[in-house]
């Protein structure tokens, strides 16, 4: 185990921070709250076990516990911006675009949907290693991974600038 | 009941997306599906989807790291490393270990290398047993020291007394901290002491001190330049000055202690 073993797992986990967060900033951020976790928590990482699942356990937790926050704060009222920026946002479908609208959707999905969703299909990661990471029973992981899939494939297909659409949309999917 | 008559699953379709399921089960799910159009509409439209988000954000995998990351990751192996890595790439104590370094040269030179690697051990241990120490008392609520610091005068005196030198308390009071008191405890090579200082937040750091090595031994009566250890969360910064052992011990970053030793040494 040396630095660069962990320097290797930055790329992957700001790809994930970012897609989880939905911003620049805020996945960084995170990135650097989980190194610094395992920093502080370093000898709990037993030596020759999985490193990245490990991080990735740290990160999770990280924001989960940020996520009740966020919460909140969207009970406040923070949050309703989201879309309005992103009909502002409005372009020919170019690939950016299309990436735009990808995580615009994700960002509608409850987190611990989104978790799943983007452990398996973004990072690869086994079912039984989701479960562990997220610390739940994996026939949970399952669930959530399907209802994630089904919204998520609804929400795409969606015609997605009208905010009516969405509205009716999700209370349908519910 | 036909096996292959059942419809498949959602958790099989998304082993089917995902590939993940041994090869038996994966032909036998394949089969399965063939027969299954429903199946293979959601199939595809979930592929689909994969295919997608695995783009999604890509490029910050070629990205190149930003700066505040890869310092992070050095935060991670500074706490495991001896102060002579740090020392090449930090020039915050650079003055300071100066003035140590040149002792501390001087008399590795005439060094056997038994007897250094005898006193490594010693100063290993010296480190170790002011970290127990630290782990043991600054937890305690009730009884944190022996002698609190209203009675300073008579702790200094006691404990100088035991050490068999004459101490002094440094003052730490700019840098947020003051002082609870002390103790006197057992160490390897005899007496030692500590002295627990805690600042606004209830924050707790010790000095620890005492004889290091054989004070008769020649070879034990040297100096060294400042050391870091880490033990999971406790860092202690120490250094050993004829013979005689400092360890100032806490559950804080590392600059941040070293910027309190740099405030007590000078002041001892």
């Amino acid at each position: 185990m040396n630095r660069s073993d962990l320097v290797a797992q930055i790329p992957g986990l700001r790809r994930y921070a970012r897609a989880l967060t939905g911003d620049a900033w805020a996945a960084d951020d995170l990135v650097q709250d989980t190194l610094e976790r395992a920093c502080a928590k370093w000898h709990l990482w037993a030596v020759g076990s999985d490193l990245r699942a490990w991080l990735f356990t740290l990160m999770h937790n990280l924001y989960a516990s940020d996520a009740r926050r966020t919460i909140r704060q969207q009970q406040a009222g923070v949050r309703v911006d989201l879309n309005d920026v992103t009909q502002e946002l409005v372009a020919p479908e170019t690939a950016n675009e299309l990436g735009l609208d990808l995580q615009r959707c994700l960002l509608m999905l409850p987190e611990d949907q989104r978790t799943v969703l983007l452990l398996v299909s973004l990072e690869d990661m086994r079912y039984e290693d989701v479960a562990r990471i997220t610390g739940t029973p994996i026939g949970t992981v399952m669930s959530r991974l399907s209802r994630a899939r089904s919204r998520l494939q609804a929400l795409l297909a969606a015609p997605s600038r009208t905010p009516s659409t969405q509205t009716t949309l999700l209370r349908r999917l519910k | 009941m036909d096996r292959n008559a059942e419809a498949l699953t959602d958790i099989e379709l998304h082993q089917l997306v995902d590939g993940q399921g041994n090869d038996t089960d994966m032909a036998s799910l394949r089969e399965r599906l063939a027969q299954d159009p429903v199946a293979q509409a959601k199939v595809a439209a979930w592929q689909a989807q994969r295919e997608l988000l695995g783009g999604l954000h890509r490029q910050l995998l070629d990205e190149p790291i930003p700066v505040v990351l890869t310092e992070a990751v050095q935060q991670v192996y500074a706490s495991q490393q001896s102060l002579a890595q740090w020392r090449r790439r930090s020039g915050m104590a650079a003055a300071l270990l100066l003035s140590f370094g040149a002792g501390w040269l001087a008399h590795q030179v005439g060094t056997g290398p038994t007897a250094g690697t005898a006193l490594a051990r010693a100063q290993a241990d010296f480190v170790q047993q002011a970290s127990s120490a630290y782990a043991v008392y600054s937890p305690e609520v009730r009884h944190p020291v022996e002698v609190a610091a209203a009675d300073q005068a008579h702790l200094v005196q006691w404990l100088s007394k035991r050490i068999g030198r004459q101490l002094k308390v440094p003052d730490l009071s700019a840098q947020g901290y003051a002082l609870v008191g002390g103790r006197l405890l057992p160490g390897s090579a005899g007496a030692r002491a500590q002295f627990m200082f805690q600042n606004g937040s209830g924050g707790r750091i010790t000095l620890y001190l005492g004889a290091v090595g054989d004070p008769a031994k020649e070879a034990d009566r040297q100096e060294t330049a400042f050391r870091f250890a880490a033990e999971g969360q406790l860092a202690s910064f120490y250094w050993v000055d004829q013979g005689f052992g400092y360890a100032l011990t806490g559950r804080i970053q590392r600059d941040a202690l070293m910027a309190l030793a740099q405030a007590v040494y000078p002041q001892l």
